[in-house]
């Protein structure tokens, strides 16, 4: 009776505290993706495991529109051991690729064990044992599936990274409650690090993925933080006269750049987080915005409309963050481009191209000046890079609701990650964590 | 940070003292009392006495209040991506100038705001410029300074929440937020 009543109060504690929760759906699937399957982990312990690992690396690897896993009941068998494997079988349903693996409880901890082969020849490709706490399962299943994807594409994983982003939650009398939140790569996992009654924007994370900097409008205007992510704690780092915005860590994690409007109208500065000190890096009456760094750290990507219409431009800079010549123009297609995210090689640019309707995410090749739109939608926002360049996190509306969507590089693939009620919006991908 | 917030905030003051002590030494039969507006922009002809009267006609005995005063209405609207202000914005524009160069004692927030098309960190700096706009306009028809404030919210708190023209014509503004109405 008692665990009863516990077991009630339990649950109208869960619905009331109960938030809007990310989903994620598959929209467009790639032809030519790898079929590769991944089995059913063996597990002997009296009840289910905490995560199903299996289901979590197919997801994984589906998303990335790299590879296209078999459905678990077209699998011919079931093995949790290599030495149960008949690679005729695997071939014979097409799988080039075979992933299986086992877990089991010791001391209160997961072992987990796992190992790809590929079927055509006959070998293991990858086997590793890995340790866990329940907490940290989902974890071990990403990072299993970031070994898989390196594996097979040559590519470094990036499943077992993070994304920010900001929920926008409608309430009664018009009042709307900001969530800055923080996930896994798959959206799962979402912790609330700012709850604010006013605007939330453009968060940037750190390149240790530690702390996030982002502009809050919980002061009545437009003010810089810092958080630090696991800890809470947070500064203020700008709230000078005007606006403060667009803030951008740079590849030392030292600098932030960033836009004020103190002397008159938008600019971009570098602020020295250490010593306060702030060196001004564009002297122009059109408004200046939107810094990213280049990889280096010697030169910044930014949004101007100083050739009268949004475009963006680069800036060299020298060690001290000066500039070190006039800035150049380097999109000249489409009549607005925008909101620019630099790939960690630095080799291409996305942005916010506008054609006169729509506003896409596109690509530019910056080596080649090759332009690439990669969506059809027409309200797009805010892109961000995962940090192994292979997908474009992007914000756009659908059916008058603000969500994300990813697309691979090639504009192949393409998942949406919806909200069950709200917008969400303003997405940052994580670098690779502790780098 | 907060010392170099104050010593903004020193220069912002110091320099307004210049304004006002030059245009003292240029000008001296020109500056009213207050210091705030010189006599010039006030409508030819009236002299200090009939002003309280004119003041009444135009803008009523509840000016703030009145949804029948000219000051009624308060927000000024934009084509996309432009900070140009129409001739409608002008004459609006134009009537609470009037309205505040009178009363040097009342201030006002100019409040940019854009449409969700774009760049949000654009649209920021876009309705900042919007409202800055307004300050340019509204300095020169002779409010001082110390009455205007611009606080841009880019586009960030729409009044209009479709996804068209319609709502994005409302939403591309300026607000004039008169402090304590």
């Amino acid at each position: 009776m008692n665990a009863l009543r516990v077991l009630l109060l339990l649950s109208v504690l869960l619905a009331t505290t109960a938030q809007a929760r990310l989903s994620i759906e598959i929209t467009q699937g790639m032809e030519g993706a790898m079929p590769i399957a991944v089995v059913p982990f063996g597990w002997s312990g009296p009840s289910a495991p905490a995560q199903d690992l299996a289901d979590i690396i197919r997801n994984d690897l589906a998303r990335s529109g790299q590879f296209a896993p078999l459905e678990v009941q077209r699998l011919p068998q079931l093995p949790v051991d290599g030495r149960d494997v008949n690679f005729n079988l695997w071939r014979s349903v097409g799988s080039d690729s075979l992933v299986i693996g086992r877990l089991e409880l010791r001391d209160g901890r997961y072992q987990v064990q796992f190992q790809l082969f590929d079927t055509v020849r006959g070998v293991q490709l990858a086997g590793y044992t890995m340790q866990a706490d329940a907490a940290r399962l989902r974890r071990v299943a990403h990072q299993i599936a970031d070994i898989i994807y390196q594996r097979l594409t040559g590519q470094r994983g990036a499943f077992d990274t993070h994304i920010a982003y900001v929920t926008v939650e409608n309430l009664e009398a018009g009042k709307r409650r900001f969530r800055l939140e923080v996930a896994d790569a798959d959206g799962h996992n979402e912790q609330v690090i700012l709850n604010s009654g006013q605007p939330l924007m453009s968060p940037a994370w750190s390149p240790d993925g530690r702390r996030l900097a982002y502009v809050s409008f919980e002061g009545g205007r437009s003010m810089i933080y810092v958080q630090d992510v696991a800890s809470g704690q947070r500064k203020k780092v700008a709230e000078f006269a005007g606006i403060n915005s667009a803030p951008d860590f740079s590849p030392d994690g030292q600098r932030l750049a960033l836009t004020l409007s103190r002397d008159g109208n938008p600019e971009i500065y570098v602020l020295e987080l250490g010593s306060g000190r702030l060196t001004r890096v564009t002297q122009h009456y059109a408004i200046d915005t939107e810094p990213v760094w280049a990889p280096d750290g010697r030169g910044l990507y930014f949004t101007s409309d100083r050739g009268g219409r949004p475009q963006i431009y680069r800036v060299r800079l020298d060690a001290a963050g000066r500039p070190l010549d006039t800035p150049q123009r380097i999109t000249f297609e489409g009549i607005y481009n925008a909101s620019p995210a630099l790939s960690a090689d630095g080799k291409r640019l996305a942005m916010v191209h506008g054609d006169g309707n729509r506003f896409r995410v596109a690509v530019l090749e910056l080596d080649t000046g090759t332009l690439r739109v990669l969506t059809e939608t027409r309200l797009d926002e805010s892109p961000s890079f995962a940090p192994n360049g292979a997908m474009v996190l992007y914000a756009t509306e659908v059916g008058d609701r603000g969500v994300l969507e990813a697309v691979s590089a090639d504009g192949r693939a393409r998942q949406r990650l919806r909200l069950n009620k709200g917008d969400v919006r303003e997405p940052a991908w994580s670098p690779f964590f502790g780098e | 940070m907060n010392r170099k917030f104050g010593a903004f905030w020193l220069v912002g003051l110091s320099s307004l003292l210049l304004v006002a002590c030059g245009s003292l030494e240029q000008r001296p039969e020109d500056m009213p009392a207050d210091g705030g507006i010189a006599a010039g922009e006030l409508p030819a002809g009236e002299g200090a006495e009939s002003g309280g009267a004119q003041l009444g006609g135009e803008f009523g005995t509840a000016p703030l209040t009145d949804p029948a005063s000219p000051l009624a209405k308060r927000v000024i609207y934009f084509a996309f991506d432009s900070s140009d202000v129409t001739p409608e914005g002008r004459d609006l524009i134009a009537t609470h100038a009037r309205y505040l160069a009178q009363n040097p004692e009342i201030s006002v927030v100019l409040e940019g705001h854009a449409d969700e098309r774009g760049s949000r960190e654009y649209n920021l700096a876009l309705a900042e410029r919007r409202a800055k706009a307004v300050e340019r306009l509204m300095t020169l028809q002779g409010v001082g300074a110390r009455q205007l404030q611009v606080i841009s919210f880019g586009e960030e708190r729409p009044v209009a929440f479709g996804h068209d023209e319609s709502a994005w014509q409302l939403n591309r503004r300026v607000e004039l937020l008169y402090s304590g109405y």
